[in-house]
Formats: structure tokens, C-alpha cells, sequence
């Protein structure tokens, strides 16, 4: 299971509390990750990246195993630790003040 | 009429404040959406139940909120606001063509007769209309694509289409204002538009006769008498007797004419309210002194009413959205500010007293009055 960590503003606003477990076919992406989020929890499309899988929001950010993957490419592999459930995936809104 | 719902957004979440005709005791319900930046929420008049708000944060954008309850229990509705066609271009701050972007809603304003139709007036400028309870949205692209649009240009706020005025007595005809491209009026349900601007002077412009370029900050009408508006513009208070077709001067004996909101008393179609303003660079009351005016001659004769607000050291302010009156039999009105104020009048504002004092900064203020 791919565990995905959300910032509070969007726990809040998919009624999540903790961690999401989510089980994805096939390869690891970021892309596939996002996907299945957004299956289970449609509110959250359109605030993490655009609609119809566009682009990360500008004040989003990608981390996982003490990376920042904001800027890989959409559909390479995630790390393997996050592909076994060791570590987590981080949605993290950017420190932007408000 | 048992009572109001006074609906509040904030920059940090909405507030629902409810109260029996008396308005002088007060249930406060909120924050709802938390963290969020809530700029607008509105209730549909075909179901008061039925509520609307625009819930958006510079991390996660746009998020449009249903409530079938007055406001107990909300669902996230669509988020998706995707301009009609290729966006083209209107003109940066500098002057230099700049694509539209969609940033936020800035005002909702359900239809008078059907619960789950809505209007959106929204940041860059645009207008997009709900059939579905707010599910999907679709812009009605012939304001965005009037010819002037390449010209319009975002006031300090950003572009924002802050104002839409549904005239119940003409079916088809509606108003809607821009900062800073002006004020629009449309006769066809929003297929057609045209600029409604004539008579308008503003600093800045060097043409005086310029169709748009203007920064209304609000737009107000009564009613029973819809061929009559009131415009608080960046500067100047203005009315027209003619739908729009011209507009005349009305600051008379205000302090200062600069401010955000304006709004008509509900029984009295005459009767003004407008909250002064410093100026453009000094966003708070002058002297520190909160002062509604009141004009019950439909401008150029105003009186300061004061009866219950702060009258030193209050340096806040009101923003366009941020005021409303009910219609009860003694009209009550309303307004919060960026301080995180909501004041009531229950008697058209000769008193007035906090309904709550501590909110966040108060982007607005709706009012309902309940059945």
C-alpha cells in the first residue's frame, strides 16, 4: 500500500484524518499516485495539480524519502521505499506564509 | 419572518450568525472551511436553505461549497472554472498584453427562481453560470469577449468581476462591474454586453470620455425600482436614472467619497448607505472614526450615523462585498470589517451594535431573511 500524507487544509477538506493507504496498479508514479487519490477523494481535484492530471499547483510541493520530487517527471518511479509502504509520500503546501 | 442569517466570509474561514427578529441575541456557528479564504457566501432566494460559497487558498485554488441546510452541514461542489475558447489577453499593471488566468470567485449570486442556477463573478475577470447546484460551471463568454476586454486592466485587488445585479422586473437584463474596466449591462441573460460607463470620471484616465478603464468597487439597486443604480466608484459616489445609460455625482457632503461598499435601504428605495474611506493609500475611516452615511434623498445629502460604533482609533476597513441590509419590517443592516467586526443595525442604521468583534479580516456579508 502507498501511504500519501496531505497537508491539513486538504485533510480538512476531504474529511481525512491521518495517513491515506491507497492501492495502485501497476507502476509507482506520481502521476498513478495522484490518480488514485483523486478517485477515492474527488474534491481534491483541482488542488493539487490542475484538472485532467495538468500541472502541480504552483504552491504544492512533492517530497518523499527526504527528496524533493517536485520537479521530477510526472511519470518516473516513485522511490522504492515508498513503493513498499516504508515511507511515505508528502503533499506539502509551501511555506507561503498566510 | 422568524429571523436572519447573517453570512460571513472571512480570510480564514466562514461564519453563519443567526438571530430572531429582534436581532440583539445572536448564535455564531463557524469557522467553516478553516484556513480557507471564504470571499463570498449567498443564499438562493428560491430556497434559503440553499447556500453557496467560494472557498479558495493560494495553495489548492478554488473550491465551491453547498449547503442544503442553511449552513449546518456543507459538500464540496465543482471546482473546475475553464474560460470559454482561446483566454486572449487583457493589460498587465505595466501595460503589456497578459493572458487570463483564473485565480478565484469573487461573488456568488444565485438566481431568484431556481435553486440550483447560480452566477459567478470571478478573478480575471469573467462570469460563469451554474445550472447544477454549482457542479459544473460554464462561462458565459461575451462579457470576457467584448471588444474592450483587451484594454481592461486589474485594480490593486486584482481583476476581479465583483458585482452582478439580476433585474427580477426585465427578465434578461443584468449588471455586472469590473475593477477596473467598469460597469456592463446585459439585456439578453448575459449573451450580449455593453459598457455602461458614461458620465465617470476617474483620476488616471486621461480620456474622459473613456468606455472603460474605470474602477467600480460596487454596484447597488433596489428592487421595486431596478432602472436605478448606486455606484461606489474608487473614487466618487455616483447613481444613474437610466439603467446605466449615464451616471451623475452624488458624494454631495461626504467626508470623502472613497470607499468599497454601498447598498439600498430594503423598504425605502431612496435611502443609501455607504461607509467613507481616507482615501486610495489610507484604507480606514477618516479621523479613525467608523461612519456609516446615510442618504435617504438618494444621494448628495448624507448624515453620519455613529450611535454604537467606534468613534477613535479605528483604523479599519470595508471591503466592497461586505455590507447588507434584510427586510424586515424595521430593515436591519449590516457590515464587517477587515478588523474582523460584523455590526448590526435592527432600526436602518441609527443604532448599531457588534455581533461579533474577533473574526479574521471580513471579506463578506449576506444577510437572509427567513421565513
Amino acid at each position: 500500500m502507498i501511504r500519501v500524507v496531505l497537508p491539513s487544509h486538504l485533510r480538512v477538506l476531504a474529511q481525512i484524518n491521518g495517513e491515506v493507504s491507497l492501492d495502485v496498479a501497476g507502476p509507482v508514479t506520481q502521476r498513478t499516485v495522484l490518480d488514485a487519490l483523486e478517485a477515492r477523494y474527488p474534491v481534491l481535484r483541482g488542488t493539487i495539480r490542475g484538472h485532467d492530471s495538468g500541472p502541480r499547483r504552483a504552491f504544492i510541493r512533492f517530497f518523499a524519502c527526504e527528496q524533493d520530487l517536485s520537479h521530477e517527471q510526472p511519470d518516473d518511479p516513485l522511490p522504492a521505499a515508498v513503493v513498499a509502504g516504508t515511507e511515505p509520500y508528502l503533499i506539502v503546501g509551501a511555506m507561503a506564509g498566510g | 419572518m422568524t429571523g436572519v442569517r447573517v453570512l460571513a466570509g472571512t480570510r480564514k474561514g466562514a461564519f453563519v450568525l443567526t438571530s430572531d427578529g429582534g436581532r440583539d441575541r445572536w448564535e455564531v456557528s463557524g469557522p467553516h472551511f478553516a484556513g480557507w479564504e471564504v470571499y463570498h457566501v449567498k443564499g438562493s432566494p428560491a430556497d434559503p436553505d440553499r447556500l453557496y460559497a467560494s472557498q479558495c487558498s493560494g495553495w489548492s485554488g478554488q473550491v465551491i461549497q453547498r449547503s442544503d441546510d442553511g449552513g449546518q452541514t456543507w459538500v464540496a461542489a465543482g471546482n473546475q472554472f475553464a474560460y470559454d475558447g482561446a483566454p486572449g489577453t487583457h493589460q498587465w499593471y505595466d501595460g503589456t498584453p497578459h493572458p487570463w488566468e483564473f485565480e478565484r470567485v469573487w461573488h456568488l449570486e444565485p438566481a431568484q427562481d431556481d435553486p440550483d442556477t447560480v452566477w459567478a463573478g470571478v478573478e480575471d475577470a469573467g462570469l460563469f453560470r451554474s445550472r447544477d447546484g454549482g457542479q459544473s460551471w460554464h462561462e458565459m463568454p461575451a462579457l470576457r469577449g467584448h471588444k474592450s476586454g483587451p484594454l481592461w486592466q486589474p485594480g490593486a485587488g486584482g481583476m476581479c468581476l465583483h458585482t452582478i445585479l439580476l433585474d427580477q422586473s426585465a427578465p434578461g437584463r443584468m449588471f455586472a462591474a469590473i475593477s477596473a474596466a467598469g460597469a456592463f449591462r446585459s439585456d439578453d441573460d448575459g449573451q450580449t454586453w455593453r459598457p455602461i460607463n458614461q458620465g465617470l470620471q476617474s483620476e488616471g484616465i486621461p480620456d474622459p470620455d473613456a468606455e472603460v478603464g474605470h474602477c467600480v468597487h460596487r454596484l447597488a439597486m433596489h428592487p421595486s425600482r431596478p432602472s436605478v443604480l448606486f455606484m461606489q466608484k474608487h473614487w466618487d459616489v455616483m447613481r444613474s436614472d437610466n439603467a446605466g445609460e449615464s451616471w451623475r455625482e452624488i458624494s454631495g457632503n461626504l467626508p470623502t467619497d472613497f470607499g468599497f461598499p454601498i447598498d439600498v435601504h430594503a423598504h425605502e428605495p431612496d435611502t443609501v448607505y455607504v461607509v467613507p474611506i481616507t482615501s486610495d493609500a489610507e484604507h480606514f475611516p477618516p479621523e479613525g472614526k467608523l461612519r456609516v452615511y446615510r442618504s435617504r434623498s438618494g444621494g448628495d445629502d448624507w448624515e453620519p450615523l455613529t450611535r454604537g460604533l467606534p468613534q477613535e482609533n479605528c483604523y479599519v476597513n470595508v471591503l466592497r462585498d461586505a455590507m447588507a441590509v434584510d427586510s424586515m419590517d424595521e430593515c436591519g443592516v449590516y457590515f464587517g470589517t477587515t478588523g474582523g467586526q460584523v455590526y448590526a443595525s435592527p432600526d436602518s442604521g441609527d443604532t448599531w451594535a457588534p455581533i461579533v468583534r474577533d473574526l479574521p479580516a471580513v471579506l463578506s456579508v449576506e444577510v437572509q431573511t427567513l421565513p
